[in-house]
C-alpha cells in the first residue's frame, strides 16, 4: 500500500481513506464525548440561525468575524482528519516523509496573504468570483467560477465523506451508512440553519479541541523522552532496528532499516513529479473556494491579513505536532504488543497510529477524546465546503447570471438552502457509492483543479491590466480541463484506481503542465481579444487596482 | 459615499505619485516574500530528489538527521515570512494609505 501511496500526491489525506477499515467494537465513551460535541455545536447553531437574516449573515457571517477567530477557522478547514491520522501513520511507518508533505501543505499559504489576501478582501463580498469578475462581463466568468468551485468542493466532498464513513466505522464501530448519514444529516444542519456564523464556531471549536488535543499528546510523548527530540529519534530508530531484527534482517540491513526514518524515503522519485506535486500544493492552497471564502467573513482587508498570519501559525504548529505525535508512536505503539496483529501491522488498520497512541497515554479516555475530535473534524470541514458550493450555485449562478443582479435577499437565501440539502443528499449519495473505491486521487484532484483554474485566474485578473472576459472565462476552462484530463492520465488513476496497465502521463501531478496551461491560455486568448468588451474589460484595470490597493468602496460588515 | 464622488476618490488616488509609490513598494515586498518561500520550497524539493543522502546524513555523533532541522526551519520560515509581512503593513502601509487616502477626502 506505501508504495503505491508514494505515487499519490497529497496521499497525507489519502492514506486515512484508503484500504478496508475493520469494524469496531461499539466505543461508548467516544460516542458520548462527540454526542456532547454535537450538542455543543447544535446549540451554537440555534443561536446563529437566531441572527441569520440575510445574504451576508448566511454567506459572511455578516462580516463580523476577527482576524484571529478567521485564521483559527481557516486552519480548521485546513486541518482535517485524515491529515492528522494520515501524517501521524505516515511517520509512524516512514518517519521522515510525513514531514514533506507537511511542508508542502504549509508554503501555500504565505503566498495567499503576500499576492492575495487583501486584494481578495477589498473587492469581494461573498465568494471569490466577485473578485474573479470584478471589471468583467458577468454571466461568462461566474459560471466559470461556479463550475470550478463545484468540481473542487465536488472531489473533496467525495473523499471527506468515504474517509468519513471508513474512519466512523473504525473508530467508533458504527456501520458506514449509518456514519455517512449522520455526517451528512449534522453537516446539513449546520449549514441550512446557522449558515456561515454557525459553520465557523463549529470549525473554531474544533480546531481548538484538536489543537488541544494534538498538544496533549505531543507533551505527553515528549516528557517519556525527557524532553529531548535527539532522545526521541534514538528511541525510534532502535525501535525500527529491532523490528528489522526480528523480522528477519541481519545486523547491518537492520542497522540500515532503522537509519532510514531519519531521511527522505521513495516519496519523491523524480525531479518532474517532485516540483509538480509541490505547485499542485503551494498554489492549489490559494484556489480552494472553501478556503477563499473565509476572507469575506473579516470587517477589512487587516483582518484578512491578521487571519493569515493566524492560520499558517496554527497550521505549522498543528504540523510540528503530528511529526512528533507519529514519533511518539513508534516508540510508544510500536513497542506494545496489544495494538499489533499477529504480522506486527497496527490493529484496525495503517491509519491507526495517532489513536493507538491517545490509548497509550491516556486510556480510553483519550481515546474517546480523540476519536470524537476526529469526527467532529470531518463534519466541520464538510460543513464548509457545502457551504461554499451553496454560494456558487445562488450568489454566482442563480442571482447574477440567471437573475441578472436583481434577485433580492430572501429567494438567494432560500436558492442556498434547497442547495443545501441538495448537496448534502448528493454527498451521502457520493459517499455510499464510492464506499469500496479507492478516492484518494480525488482530494489531488481537488487541488490540481484548483491551482490550475482558480489560481491564474485570480493572480491574472488582480494584476494583469490586459486581461479580459474571454480569457479568464476561456483560459481558465483550459487550465481546469488541463488539470482533469492530465491527473485522469496519470499513475494515480489510470492504473492504481481503474487498473487499465501503464499510465500515459507518467508524472505524480499534473499541475507542472497545467497551471502554465492556465496562465498561458488566459494570455493568449486576453491578447487575441478585440471585441468592444475586450476594450471596457482593460479599461475597467486602473479603478479596480486602485480599489483592491485601498479598499475604497469595500463591502463593510452588516451589523456589529 | 456617492458613486461619483467615490470614482472621483479613485482617480484622484491613482494620480497620487505617495500611493504609486506605496504600492509599488508593497508589490516589491510581496513578490520578494513569495519568491523566498518559493525558492527556499523548491530547493528542498531537489535536495529530496537528488540527494537524500545529504538530508539523512547524522548531525555530529547524535541521531537527529540534517532534514530534520531543514524540515522544520520550512515550517518555521513559512510563519516567520507571514509575520515579517503582516508586521510590515501594519507599522508602514496602514498608515501610509490612510493618509494618502484622508488627503482625498476619505
Amino acid at each position: 500500500m506505501l508504495g503505491l501511496l508514494a505515487l499519490v500526491p497529497a496521499p497525507a489525506f489519502a492514506a486515512a481513506l484508503e484500504g478496508e477499515a475493520e469494524r469496531q467494537p461499539v466505543n461508548w465513551v467516544a460516542i458520548g464525548m462527540f454526542v456532547a460535541f454535537v450538542g455543543l455545536t447544535l446549540w451554537i447553531t440555534k443561536a446563529a440561525a437566531a441572527r441569520t437574516h440575510t445574504a451576508s449573515d448566511f454567506y459572511t457571517a455578516g462580516g463580523g468575524i476577527s482576524g484571529f477567530q478567521n485564521g483559527l477557522a481557516m486552519a480548521g478547514d485546513y486541518m482535517s482528519a485524515a491529515s492528522f491520522l494520515g501524517i501521524s501513520a505516515q511517520i509512524f511507518n516512514d518517519g521522515y516523509d510525513g514531514l514533506i508533505y507537511s511542508t508542502g501543505f504549509l508554503v501555500g499559504w504565505p503566498i495567499l496573504l503576500f499576492l492575495m489576501a487583501e486584494r481578495l478582501r477589498n473587492l469581494g463580498r461573498f465568494t471569490f468570483a466577485d473578485v474573479a469578475s470584478y471589471r468583467f462581463a458577468q454571466p461568462p466568468v461566474r459560471s466559470f467560477a461556479a463550475m470550478s468551485t463545484l468540481l473542487v468542493v465536488s472531489f473533496y466532498l467525495v473523499a471527506q465523506m468515504v474517509g468519513a464513513g471508513q474512519l466512523i466505522k473504525l473508530l467508533f464501530g458504527l456501520p458506514y451508512g449509518a456514519a455517512v448519514g449522520i455526517v451528512g444529516g449534522l453537516m446539513m444542519l449546520y449549514v441550512l440553519f446557522g449558515g456561515m456564523r454557525a459553520t465557523t464556531w463549529v470549525q473554531i471549536i474544533k480546531a481548538v479541541l484538536l489543537l488541544g488535543g494534538a498538544s496533549f499528546m505531543a507533551l505527553m510523548v515528549m516528557a517519556q523522552s525527557g524532553f529531548s527530540l535527539e532522545a526521541l529519534f534514538a528511541r525510534a530508530v532502535e525501535v525500527k532496528t529491532q523490528a528489522a531484527v526480528a523480522g528477519g534482517a541481519n545486523a547491518v540491513e537492520a542497522a540500515e532499516r532503522g537509519r532510514s526514518i531519519m531521511a527522505p524515503g521513495n516519496f519523491i522519485k523524480d525531479p518532474v513529479s517532485a516540483i509538480s506535486f509541490g505547485l499542485a500544493l503551494m498554489l492549489g492552497t490559494a484556489g480552494l473556494p472553501h478556503i477563499l471564502m473565509r476572507f469575506f467573513t473579516v470587517p477589512d482587508a487587516k483582518e484578512a491579513r491578521k487571519s493569515v498570519l493566524w492560520a499558517t501559525g496554527w497550521i505549522g504548529y498543528f504540523y510540528i505536532l503530528t511529526f512528533i505525535i507519529g514519533f511518539g508512536a513508534i516508540v510508544l505503539v510500536g513497542t506494545q504488543p496489544t495494538y499489533l496483529d499477529g504480522e506486527g501491522a497496527l490493529r484496525g488498520g495503517g491509519n491507526m497510529a495517532a489513536i493507538h497512541l491517545a490509548h497509550a497515554i491516556g486510556g480510553n479516555a483519550l481515546l474517546g477524546f480523540i476519536s470524537a475530535v476526529a469526527f467532529a473534524t470531518i463534519l466541520a470541514v464538510v460543513a464548509g465546503l457545502t457551504l461554499s458550493a451553496a454560494s456558487a450555485v445562488s450568489h454566482d449562478l442563480y442571482a447574477t447570471v440567471l437573475k441578472r443582479g436583481e434577485a433580492d435577499s430572501a429567494d438567494e437565501l432560500r436558492v442556498s438552502r434547497i442547495t443545501t440539502l441538495a448537496l448534502g443528499a448528493f454527498a451521502v449519495l457520493l459517499g455510499l457509492l464510492f464506499e469500496k473505491q479507492n478516492v484518494a486521487f480525488m482530494v489531488s484532484l481537488a487541488f490540481a483543479l484548483a491551482a490550475s483554474g482558480n489560481f491564474p485566474v485570480l493572480i491574472l485578473s488582480l494584476l494583469w491590466s490586459g486581461c479580459t472576459t474571454r480569457g479568464v472565462a476561456w483560459g481558465g476552462t483550459i487550465g481546469l480541463l488541463t488539470a482533469f484530463v492530465l491527473t485522469l492520465l496519470s499513475p494515480a488513476v489510470w492504473t492504481a484506481t481503474f487498473g487499465l496497465g501503464e499510465a500515459p502521463f507518467p508524472y505524480s501531478s499534473a499541475a507542472i503542465f497545467s497551471v502554465p496551461a492556465g496562465f498561458v491560455a488566459i494570455w493568449i486568448i486576453s491578447r487575441l481579444d478585440r471585441g468592444p468588451r475586450a476594450a471596457v474589460d482593460k479599461a475597467g484595470y486602473a479603478a479596480q487596482r486602485v480599489r483592491a490597493e485601498t479598499g475604497i468602496g469595500a463591502f463593510a460588515a452588516s451589523d456589529h | 459615499m456617492q458613486k461619483a464622488a467615490e470614482e472621483a476618490m479613485v482617480a484622484a488616488v491613482a494620480a497620487d505619485p505617495r500611493y504609486v509609490d506605496l504600492v509599488a513598494r508593497r508589490a516589491r515586498l510581496g513578490w520578494m516574500l513569495s519568491a523566498v518561500i518559493f525558492i527556499a520550497f523548491v530547493a528542498y524539493l531537489l535536495l529530496i530528489a537528488f540527494d537524500k543522502a545529504l538530508l539523512g546524513a547524522p548531525i555530529g555523533d547524535g541521531v537527529t538527521s540534517v532534514g530534520i532541522p531543514v524540515g522544520l526551519g520550512l515550517i518555521l520560515l513559512a510563519i516567520a515570512l507571514t509575520g515579517v509581512y503582516v508586521a510590515h503593513a501594519n507599522r508602514h502601509h496602514d498608515a501610509q494609505m490612510a493618509a494618502i487616502l484622508k488627503d482625498h477626502g476619505a
